[in-house]
């Protein structure tokens, strides 16, 4: 009887303890994704590249406990790149992507279920991934992790005997953990492996001056961490710092820093601002114009010595508010972005090659 | 005589010494998480941002995403330039756009 | 806080089966067990360096539940005290919780419902800009007393754990329940610990 009594006791103090542990204060809930929609129109321009088309995203919970989410995403291209212009000849495409996802609600924790399929003439990508995230310590710390596989079926235009696959793993931890009423700061970890075949059937590399077809490694593993931190300044605006640092196996290692801002003006309008700016060194055996025989061997501009600096704005006008029933917003953004190469010649003219680019993005979201 | 079952050197033996000895080793692992539960369960080091403190922080220009759809665009569109790809937060889908 | 104060409430938690109490009569807390675990960890916490606390809730049931005067949206000031003899629901909420919005309306039906019969529902909100509170609470109609806590005493006070909290007050003055933040179906208990405590 004792024993039985102390073992009940004891069992209870156990789960009173682990409770105290990872929901400090009793039967907390997350609170589900809002319902929302979101409707854009995007637009990139630069580097001879035009790649614009609509978006849609939908957002509803069902029950109070199931959040699905269904996005379209377009993207016709108009590719009259460098590498295009100077290796072949400019084309036009259409990407299709579809994405589904369900988030579960179960008190302190939430499970986020996607599916996502992508699909143009010569490519297709299907990702599925779970992610797990988890409050813990009074709400003021989050755990996060997520996992994605990917796989991909390569095809070329008029070559259908071109048939090749690649495979990924994603692999994300993160930790969002407030730091007093005023500051939050986040800090992910995500590894990547891909398998297969990585390259473009499409791309050249310069071998001694001559051009022969690029030759990737069939595996690549990366792994990047992101530390951001956002901060309330007290005149209704925020700050946004955001570092990145990402290093790989084909010997690339890449520097993000970010830094934002955002205000309110007035009862309707939100501007941000933004200034980014990106360094990645080169890639083992990447190469402008190769001086010796090795087994993998590219040209790939994404793969060589750059910087770029980019510079955005964006604006949001509440367009119509109902406070605790729906709030639509009116957005528009544009970021001006500079590409410098350092060993990658425009060999048109002989020097490296630099370009500017823009992106627009115009959307309505409502939340409801 | 059967050798004392320390000594045996058979391949069932082997595998069996390592079974015990990784099942001892999560028996501890096991013991030593029950341990700091039971430890930190008892440090208090409190949440110090309390639940009503909290306005400035569910603001939206507070979050780290806001909209997913133009989010998800900006993350793409940097992905198909750049050599650097993931930990930002977006779960992207893939393309041949390189 | 004064020790004092805190003594005579731990006393009693002690003392009094406490609704929370699975098993009933005295907790472990109160065993010689537990005075020996609390040793131990204190000792255990004090090689980490840290330092071991008793997260000891302040209001907890049977504890007479804390006085305060607080500005109301429409009306006079009101205090806690002046309840006495009704059943009286303490509400915390902000404009910036979802859950609190979502329960407005059940509190608004249970206020309308047993006010007659000796029931008062106080809302507490802890928003810093009271006049988008206000607007906030007119678009969600409620018809209860609206109680401005800028500056955080109450919550304070009463030790708020999550966002919305619920205490449950008698007709002596004692806090009987607590909710800690608000799902879907939470306004049925609500009810029926209302009905229990208004018999």
């Amino acid at each position: 009887m004792a024993a039985t009594d102390l073992l009940r006791r004891l069992s209870a103090l156990l789960g009173g303890v682990l409770g105290g542990l990872f929901a400090a204060g009793g039967a907390r809930a997350l609170d589900l994704p809002a319902d929302n929609a979101e409707a854009m129109f995007h637009s990139y321009n630069g580097g001879g590249v035009n790649a614009n088309g609509p978006a849609l995203l939908v957002r509803k919970s069902i029950a109070d406990r199931v959040s699905l989410s269904a996005s379209y995403y377009v993207d016709s291209v108009s590719n009259a790149s460098i590498d295009v212009v100077t290796t072949a000849s400019p084309y036009k495409e259409r990407r299709n992507e579809y994405t589904f996802g369900a988030d579960y609600v179960y008190r302190d924790s939430q499970i986020t279920f996607g599916l996502s399929s992508s699909k143009e003439p010569d490519y297709t990508a299907n990702r599925y991934s779970l992610d797990i995230s988890q409050e813990t310590f009074g709400g003021m710390t989050t755990v996060s992790l997520g996992f994605t596989r990917g796989s991909d079926q390569v095809g070329k235009h008029d070559a259908p005997e071109f048939a090749d696959i690649a495979t990924h793993w994603q692999y994300r931890v993160g930790v969002t953990q407030i730091l007093t009423p005023r500051w939050i700061a986040s800090a992910n970890f995500e590894a990547i492996s891909d398998d297969g075949y990585l390259g473009s059937p499409y791309r050249i590399a310069r071998v001694f001056g001559a051009a022969v077809p690029e030759r990737n490694p069939r595996t690549r593993s990366s792994r990047a961490m992101n530390f951001r931190v956002n901060g309330d300044l007290g005149s209704r605006d925020a700050i946004h710092l955001q570092y990145r640092y990402f290093w790989d196996t084909w010997a690339i290692k890449a520097h993000t820093v970010e830094l934002g801002y955002s205000r309110y003006f007035g009862d309707k309008w939100l501007a941000d601002a933004s200034l980014r700016y990106y360094r990645q060194g080169h890639a083992l055996f990447y190469s402008d114009n190769a001086q010796t025989e090795t087994t993998y061997v590219s040209r790939n501009r994404q793969l060589s010595t750059f910087d770029s600096v980019g510079l955005g704005a964006k604006v949001a006008y509440t367009w119509r508010k109902v406070p605790g029933r729906y709030e639509v917003k009116l957005n528009g953004g544009y970021e001006y972005v500079r590409y410098k190469y350092s060993d990658f010649t425009d060999i048109r003219t002989g020097t490296p090659y630099g370009f500017n680019a823009g992106v627009l993005q115009l959307y309505v979201s409502a939340t409801f | 005589m059967t050798p004392p079952k320390r000594l045996r050197r058979s391949p069932q033996g082997a595998t069996l010494a390592a079974r015990q000895s990784r099942i001892r080793g999560v028996r501890l692992i096991g013991v030593g998480v029950l341990a700091m539960t039971v430890l930190l369960g008892g440090c208090a080091i409190q949440p110090w941002v309390k639940p009503y403190e909290r306005e400035r922080l569910a603001d939206p220009i507070m979050a780290f995403s806001r909209n997913a759809l133009p989010e998800r665009h900006r993350d793409h569109v940097r992905d198909v330039r750049e050599g650097a790809r993931g930990a930002t937060g977006v779960q992207g889908g893939g393309c041949g756009c390189n | 806080m004064n020790m004092s104060l805190h003594h005579r409430l731990s006393r009693e938690r002690r003392a009094a089966p406490s609704s929370l109490d699975p098993h009933g009569g005295r907790t472990l807390q109160g065993s010689g067990l537990g005075a020996l675990l609390r040793g131990t960890r204190w000792v255990l916490c004090a090689a980490l360096g840290l330092a071991a606390g008793s997260a000891l809730p302040v209001v907890t049931p049977t504890t007479l539940a804390p006085d305060f005067t607080l500005r109301a949206m429409a009306g006079p000031n009101m205090r806690l005290q002046e309840q006495r003899g009704r059943v009286v629901m303490i509400n915390f909420w902000a404009t910036w919780c979802g859950p609190c919005r979502q329960e407005m309306p059940h509190l608004n039906r249970l206020y309308q419902k047993y006010g007659a019969s000796g029931f008062v529902l106080l809302s507490v909100n802890v928003d810093d800009d009271t006049r988008n509170a206000a607007d906030v609470a007119a678009k969600l109609g409620v018809t209860f007393p609206v109680l401005w806590d800028t500056d955080k005493k109450v919550s304070r006070l009463y030790d708020l754990a999550t966002m919305p909290s619920t205490v449950l007050v008698d007709r002596d003055g004692k806090v009987r329940y607590v909710h800690r933040g608000y799902l879907n179906g939470y306004e049925d208990t609500y009810e029926k610990q209302v009905r229990e405590l208004l018999k």
